[in-house]
C-alpha cells in the first residue's frame, strides 16, 4: 500500500492568513495531520475554516502528555478541534492552554454545532469557553457536585458520584415561554415506549410545536474515563457498546484510529470482511427504521415486515459471526472470524433475498396513501440549515448536505467500490426514508460486491502498540453516519484518552429544527426518522 | 391493498410453532401457565433504560417480532408504570438515570416484579464498576427478582428470564 503523503492544504490556508502552524510527529495518519495553533489564534482558525466551507467534525479537550514525566495535576489542557472538506479531507487543530486559567473562545458563532461538544468540555474538564452564548450544563447534570470534572487526572473516577444534597431538585433552566397561550409538555427522560432515555421539552400553541428542547446526559455511563488504562484490544468492547445499534461502526473506529496511531495496515481480507460487516449493519438498522416510522403512522404491516426481515439478517449473524448484532465481530488489528466458501454463498443469498424483499415492501409503500400523506413534507430541515449545522449520514443526505466518508476519505474497502450517493434534497421524513431505502439497495449491491471479490489471505495483523503519547483519527461512515474517533496511548501501550464523536452528536440539533411547526402528534414519526442515539451521544 | 394482502398472505404464519424450537416450546407453555394463572392471562411490563447501549432494546423489539411474538403469552409493553406488573431494567444504573428509575418503581402497584436485564444489569457489564458515573446494578438500587444475563440477551433468553421471575413470584 503507498503511503498518501501529508495534508498541507489547510495548513497552508491558515499560514496565508498569518497563523503560525506547527504539524504534529506524533499524530497519525498523515493525510488527517494534527496541527498545533497558537491560543489566540483558536477562533480565527475556525473563522477561516467556515470560509473555506469546511464541516466541523468534533471539539474536544485533553490534558498535553508532552511533558508525561512531570506531576500528573501540572498538566496543562489542550483544546482540539476537527474539520473535513470534501475534497481535502480531515483535519486537526490543537492548542495548549494557560495553566492558571484555562480558557478558550467559543466557536459557536462560526459553527453552531460545536455548542454542545464546548458545554461537555466545560463539565468534564472545568474549564471555560469564553464568548459562549450557551453555558448551561449538559452532560454534568445539575445533582453533580459543583467541583467534579469527570476527565480530570485528579478527579476520583472510581467512587460513584454523590449527589450534593443542596443540588438536587435543581432545575434545567429551559428555553421557556412566557404569553399564556403556549404551554409545555415534559416527555421523558423514560419513554412511553421501548427506547432509550432522555428529556424533550415542547412549547406548544394548540397542536402545533413552537419549540422543542432536548435534555440528554441521562445515560452517561463514563465511556471516556473508563476507557483510559485499558489495552486497545480490552477497549474494543468498550468501543463496541458506546451505540449498541452501531456496534460494527463503532469497534471499527476506534481500531482505525488505533492502527493508524500504530502505523499498522491491515490485511485486504480484513478490510473486506468489516465493509461486510458494517453494510449488513446498515442494512439491518435502516429496515428496522423504515418498519418503525411506518409504525407511528399506524401503517403496522410494514412494521411487522420490516421487523421479520431484521430478524431474518440477525439469525444469520449470529450463525455465521457468532453475534445476532455483530458484536465484538470487529477486532484490534482484523477481524474476529473468517468466512468460509459456504458462508459467503449463504451470506450472497440472504442479502439478495433481502434486497428484493425490501424493493417489493417499498412499492407497497410507495403506493399507500395512507402513509404516505403522513411523511411528505414533514419534519422539514433546509438544505441551508442541514449545511450550517453540517448534518451527517442519511439526515444530511436527505437535506442537500451528501458527505460521505466512504467517498471522502475513502479507507479500505471503500477505495475498490463505486458509492453511489442518494441526494435528497427536501429534508423531510419521505426522503429521510427515501435516502434510507436508496441506501439499502447500495449497500446490498457492495456486500455482494466485497464477498464475491474478497481477496484470499489472513484476517488479521499482530498488533503492536505504539509508544507513549502517540495518537491516532479516524473517521468511519456508520449507518447513521460518521463517527469519528480519537485515540492516544500512555505508558505501557495503554490508552490515555479516547474521544468519540457519534453522528447523532450533530444530528440531534436537526431534530430540533425538523418538529418546529409540525403538530405534536407527529413528533414520534419525525424523531424516528431521524433516530439518534442516546447513548452515543451521553457516552 | 390487495398488494398487502398478497404479501400477508405470501409471508404465512412465521410466529414460531411451539414444536420448532424445544426451548421455546416449554417455555412458552408454561410462561402462558403462568401469566394466565397469576396474572390473569395479561402481563403488563414496563421497560426502563437506565444506562444501557441500546443493544437490549433492539432484542425486546426482535421479541415483539412475528418469529417469537412475545404477546402471543399475554405479555405486552405498556407505556405507564401506572399499570404494570412487571418492570424490565436495562443498562447499569447512570447516576443520571437513578431517580427515574426509582421514580418509575415507586409508581407501580403491587406485586412490583423487577426483572434486570442484560450483563450490565446485572453486574455493570463492560463499563464496569467502581465508574464515577454508574450508581451500580439494578439490584443496588431496586429490588429485583429476576437477573437475565448476556450481551445482550436474546428473545429467547429474555422469555425465559420473564418466566423465572413469573415462577418465584
Amino acid at each position: 500500500m503507498t503511503r498518501p503523503s501529508r495534508n498541507t492544504w489547510f495548513g497552508e490556508r491558515l499560514s496565508d492568513q498569518g497563523i503560525y502552524v506547527q504539524y504534529l510527529d506524533d499524530h497519525h495518519p498523515v493525510h488527517m495531520p494534527c496541527l498545533e495553533i497558537r491560543r489566540l489564534d483558536w477562533a480565527h482558525a475556525a473563522k477561516e475554516a467556515k470560509r473555506l466551507e469546511m464541516r466541523l467534525v468534533a471539539v474536544w479537550a485533553a490534558d498535553a502528555n508532552k511533558r508525561a514525566g512531570k506531576d500528573a495535576s501540572e498538566r496543562r489542557l489542550c483544546t482540539y478541534m476537527a474539520f473535513a472538506h470534501p475534497e481535502h479531507r480531515h483535519v486537526l487543530l490543537r492548542t495548549e492552554l494557560s495553566a492558571a486559567k484555562p480558557e478558550i473562545p467559543s466557536l459557536s458563532g462560526h459553527y453552531i454545532a460545536a455548542c454542545r461538544m464546548e458545554r461537555s468540555m466545560q463539565d468534564m474538564f472545568g474549564l471555560n469557553v469564553s464568548n459562549a452564548f450557551d453555558n448551561r450544563l449538559w452532560i454534568k447534570h445539575e445533582h453533580w457536585p459543583e467541583d467534579s470534572h469527570a476527565l480530570l487526572r485528579a478527579f476520583d473516577a472510581h467512587t460513584p458520584l454523590r449527589p450534593e444534597p443542596e443540588r438536587i431538585g435543581m432545575d434545567y433552566d429551559y428555553v421557556s415561554c412566557d404569553s399564556e397561550c403556549v404551554y409545555e409538555i415534559p416527555v421523558g427522560p423514560v419513554h412511553a415506549g421501548i427506547i432509550e432515555s432522555g428529556h424533550f421539552r415542547f412549547l406548544a400553541v394548540g397542536e402545533k410545536i413552537l419549540n422543542m428542547e432536548e435534555r440528554l446526559g441521562y445515560v452517561h455511563k463514563g465511556i471516556e474515563r473508563s476507557m483510559q488504562g485499558r489495552t486497545a484490544q480490552d477497549g474494543i468492547a468498550l468501543a463496541g457498546r458506546v451505540s449498541g445499534d452501531s456496534t460494527v461502526g463503532h469497534a471499527w473506529a476506534f481500531a482505525q484510529a488505533c492502527e493508524y496511531a500504530a502505523n499498522l495496515d491491515i490485511p485486504p481480507r480484513a478490510s473486506y470482511l468489516r465493509g461486510v460487516l458494517c453494510e449488513r449493519e446498515r442494512i439491518a438498522n435502516h429496515i428496522g427504521d423504515i418498519g418503525a416510522v411506518c409504525n407511528d403512522a399506524a401503517f403496522a404491516f410494514m412494521h411487522g415486515q420490516c421487523l421479520r426481515l431484521r430478524e431474518e439478517m440477525a439469525r444469520l449473524h449470529q450463525e455465521i459471526f457468532g453475534h445476532r448484532l455483530l458484536m465484538d465481530a470487529v477486532t484490534i488489528g482484523g477481524v474476529a472470524s473468517d468466512l468460509s466458501g459456504d458462508m459467503c454463498q449463504k451470506l450472497i443469498r440472504q442479502t439478495l433475498d433481502i434486497a428484493a424483499e425490501v424493493e417489493h415492501l417499498r412499492a407497497i409503500y410507495a403506493d399507500a396513501p395512507s402513509i404516505q400523506q403522513r411523511v411528505i413534507g414533514a419534519g422539514i430541515v433546509s438544505v441551508v440549515d442541514a449545511k450550517d449545522l453540517g448534518l451527517l449520514g442519511f439526515v444530511g443526505r436527505a437535506s442537500g448536505h451528501y458527505s460521505d466518508e466512504r467517498i471522502e476519505e475513502a479507507y479500505p474497502p471503500y477505495d475498490d467500490l463505486i458509492i453511489p450517493v442518494p441526494e435528497g434534497k427536501l429534508g423531510g421524513v419521505s426522503t429521510r426514508v427515501w435516502v434510507r431505502f436508496e441506501e439499502i439497495a447500495n449497500a446490498s449491491r457492495m456486500v455482494i460486491q466485497l464477498l464475491e471479490t474478497l481477496p484470499e489471505g489472513e484476517i488479521n495483523t499482530v498488533w503492536q502498540a505504539p509508544e507513549a503519547g502517540v495518537s491516532g483519527f479516524a473517521a468511519i461512515e456508520s449507518w447513521r453516519g460518521e463517527i469519528a474517533a480519537w485515540v492516544r496511548f500512555g505508558m505501557d501501550a495503554r490508552i490515555d484518552r479516547y474521544f468519540v464523536r457519534d453522528p447523532s452528536v450533530i444530528n440531534w440539533l436537526g431534530l430540533e429544527l425538523a418538529v418546529r411547526t409540525v403538530p405534536v402528534p407527529d413528533f414520534p414519526l419525525v424523531n424516528k426518522s431521524f433516530n439518534c442515539s442516546y447513548s452515543g451521544n451521553d457516552l | 391493498m390487495l398488494r398487502i394482502l398478497h404479501q400477508i398472505f405470501k409471508v404465512g404464519t412465521i410466529t414460531e410453532p411451539l414444536a420448532s424450537s424445544e426451548r421455546f416450546d416449554v417455555l412458552g407453555a408454561q410462561l402462558k401457565t403462568a401469566v394466565r394463572q397469576r396474572f390473569q392471562g395479561s402481563l403488563a411490563i414496563r421497560l426502563v433504560d437506565a444506562g444501557s447501549c441500546n443493544g437490549c432494546e433492539l432484542e425486546i423489539h426482535a421479541a415483539n417480532n412475528a418469529y417469537y411474538d412475545i404477546e402471543r403469552f399475554g405479555m405486552h409493553f405498556t407505556a405507564s408504570p401506572r399499570f404494570a406488573d412487571l418492570l424490565l431494567v436495562t443498562g447499569p444504573v447512570s447516576i443520571n438515570m437513578k431517580t427515574a428509575l426509582e421514580m418509575t418503581y415507586d409508581a407501580m402497584p403491587s406485586p412490583k416484579l423487577v426483572v434486570a436485564m442484560g450483563d450490565c444489569a446485572v453486574n455493570c457489564g463492560v463499563f464496569g464498576k467502581g465508574n464515577y458515573a454508574i450508581a451500580g446494578t439494578v439490584a443496588d438500587i431496586i429490588p429485583v427478582d429476576a437477573v437475565i444475563h448476556g450481551c445482550p440477551p436474546s428473545p429467547t433468553d429474555l422469555i425465559q428470564g420473564i418466566l423465572a421471575c413469573l415462577n418465584d413470584a
